[in-house]
């Protein structure tokens, strides 16, 4: 099939860039909470 | 407002995922080849709701920023950074599979086209408005001038939609009123879903995001008052 490269791409890099969005997302949100959980232990009245 | 969203979260994972598989399914072994373009028309069912995602986090900062100026409660502005940033990735997806749709049917990879440079114009104010936001001096500051730049960036949009109309470019017009062949109903009803899939993707990336500017918020406040007890 003519042109089967071009969409082979086009899907690859649309999955590239949404796994590498939801990667750096999850690993901000892991390094956050566990700063807040050490932060909150450390305070007066924390957890 | 943890709770309703952990909820939505619930019942959008599993929704959008299946909706994803039936998308895929449906772009790669239902519908058939475009007459002129062939194989590689298949780049639109993603390439367009990639571009009408862009448009509604670009929509959710300019919302965001005028109730955050209006209102100056700081939620509007951490809705507002959450969706410029979704709004960028997406964008980034338009730009990306744009050339490579093009380069077989146009036999170029960019043209300074209008819809093709005020979409380019579009990402690179918003990847400013998240560069600013990391260089304010202050909190307020920050979120003050990124509204600002958040209202103004979206006069953009309607540019961009426009474009094909006001200067007639090599860009198709995707949405045609009145006579004129439109798309044909199986490839109508896979465009129409995965425009639905995308804006539930959307919506789902939004309440993740959200959360990372409420945690950032909680953190700033906790060093704060570490800062305090400490001084």
């Amino acid at each position: 099939m003519k042109n089967l490269g071009y969409l082979f791409w086009a899907y690859t890099l649309i999955w590239i860039v949404l796994s590498a969005y939801l990667v750096s997302l999850s690993v901000r949100l892991s390094a956050l909470s566990s700063q807040i959980r050490r932060l909150k232990s450390r305070l007066p009245g924390g957890e | 407002m943890e709770g309703p969203f952990r909820r939505l979260e619930a019942v959008l994972f599993p929704v959008t995922t299946i909706l994803m598989i039936v998308c895929l399914y449906r772009v790669f072994l239902v519908v058939p080849n475009e007459v002129t373009m062939g194989v590689v028309q298949r780049i639109f069912y993603f390439h367009v709701p990639s571009a009408w995602v862009s448009f509604l986090a670009f929509f959710v900062v300019f919302l965001g920023s005028i109730l955050f100026l209006w209102t100056r409660k700081a939620f509007w502005d951490v809705l507002a950074h959450a969706a410029a940033e979704l709004g960028v990735v997406f964008c980034g997806i338009v730009l990306l599979t744009g050339p490579i749709w093009a380069r077989p049917v146009w036999g170029t990879w960019w043209t300074w086209e209008a819809r093709l440079t005020t979409t380019l114009v579009l990402e690179l104010v918003y990847v400013a408005y998240l560069l600013l936001r990391g260089q304010a001096q202050n909190r307020a500051q920050e979120a003050r001038l990124a509204a600002i730049l958040g209202i103004v960036g979206f006069l953009d949009v309607p540019i961009i939609y426009f474009s094909v109309k006001l200067w007639r470019g090599h860009h198709p017009i995707v949405f045609k009123t009145g006579g004129g062949e439109g798309l044909a109903p199986v490839m109508l009803v896979t465009f129409m879903l995965c425009m639905l899939t995308f804006t539930l993707l959307f919506v789902l990336l939004l309440i993740q995001r959200l959360r990372l500017g409420m945690l950032r918020d909680e953190l700033a406040g906790l060093l704060e008052r570490e800062q305090l007890l400490e001084g």
